[in-house]
């Protein structure tokens, strides 16, 4: 069972988990295998891992492993 | 349709801006006045700022954009690097789906002054990776131009000082940018209330960004809607072409027939 860092916080997550599992686990939504809901909005969100963008299409084929970082991002009021 | 009638879009790099006014969405906690005063003020392009999501925030502001049908300009605010600028960007770009980003790479967080230096080099790499850059700078006429030459879109030089409501600090300035840019300059901070977004307007603005004017405002709704109409009336005041200034006076009435003055009779 990986422990990954999600926005700085400790989350333990089922193994095989994949980076989708970790975006479903914080936003609570449930998520195609595209990233994208499955109730047909817009997730409005977007990862970050190692300092780079990992687009929402490879969400699905990216495992974690233990002590991997992840930031998890969205629109906030501002500006 | 008279000319008076129609105020024309502005061209953005491939991006049709609507509404000259472009609003803020910071300085509130109120998501309902919030949304009230955007209806009021007749956008069509809305900043938001990129932050980690956290049950509490949820996505209730994209949410409430994408309601309203009004499209999302993030921002880069808080960075202070070009890599973070950069990453920032590539961040809201993938969850936001919009090549729109509004650069904003600021030197110290007291003055929250742009780092010109840092925003020129992130500019220049965003517009290499197809961003339309919309450039926060100072007001600096020397700046706008390098800015323009590094690919940005628009560049947004500020008024004063971020939050300040301090108005249009140096207007010679900026009028010395808009006459010489080819691309749309867009006022974006230090606007404090309507007279100066019609103000911005009348120098040669094609648009300006209002945040906390509206939403610290006392009746964000009513403030607003004010705005929206000064910037109407900024674009058809500049749009006139207005008397040029004098030294002295000139009378406005004729001198031919006038009557003789009557005698004093003591």
């Amino acid at each position: 069972m990986p422990t990954v860092q999600i926005n700085e916080e400790r989350v333990a997550l089922p193994d095989g988990a994949t980076v989708l599992d970790a975006v479903a686990h914080t936003t609570g939504r449930d998520l195609t295998e595209a990233g994208t809901p499955t109730d047909g909005g817009r997730l409005g969100v977007a990862v970050a891992a190692a300092g780079e963008v990992l687009p929402r299409g490879q969400w699905s084929r990216t495992a974690l492993s233990e002590g991997d970082e992840l930031e998890i991002v969205t629109a906030v009021q501002g500006g | 349709m008279s000319e008076a009638e129609t105020i024309p879009a502005v061209q953005v790099g491939d991006y049709i801006l609507e509404s000259r006014l472009i609003m803020g969405t910071g300085g509130t906690t109120d998501l309902a006045a919030l949304e009230r005063a955007l209806i009021a003020s007749g956008t069509t392009l809305t900043t938001v700022a990129m932050r980690r999501y956290s049950p509490q925030t949820k996505t209730s502001v994209f949410s409430l954009l994408e309601r309203l049908g009004i499209d999302v300009l993030p921002n880069t605010a808080g960075c202070y690097t070009v890599k973070d600028t950069v990453l920032t960007a590539e961040l809201a770009r993938e969850a936001l789906e919009t090549n729109l980003i509004k650069v904003e790479v600021i030197a110290d967080e007291h003055t929250l002054l742009p780092d010109v230096i840092e925003t020129l080099e992130a500019t220049e790499q965003l517009a290499d990776r197809g961003f339309i850059p919309m450039v926060y700078t100072s007001d600096d006429p020397a700046v706008a131009l390098r800015l323009e030459s590094a690919g940005a879109a628009a560049v947004m030089p500020l008024g004063s000082p971020i939050g300040t409501g301090l108005g249009i600090l140096n207007p010679h300035n900026l009028e010395l940018i808009t006459s010489r840019a080819s691309v749309p300059i867009i006022l974006d901070a230090g606007i404090g209330a309507a007279s100066e977004a019609a103000q911005a307007i009348e120098l040669g603005c094609s648009a300006v960004l209002v945040a906390s004017a509206v939403t610290r405002a006392q009746k964000p709704e009513q403030m607003a809607h004010a705005v929206r109409l000064a910037v109407e009336a900024g674009y058809r005041s500049h749009a006139a072409g207005r008397i040029p200034r004098r030294e002295h006076a000139q009378a406005s009435s004729p001198m031919e027939g006038i009557i003789n003055p009557v005698e004093d009779l003591t």
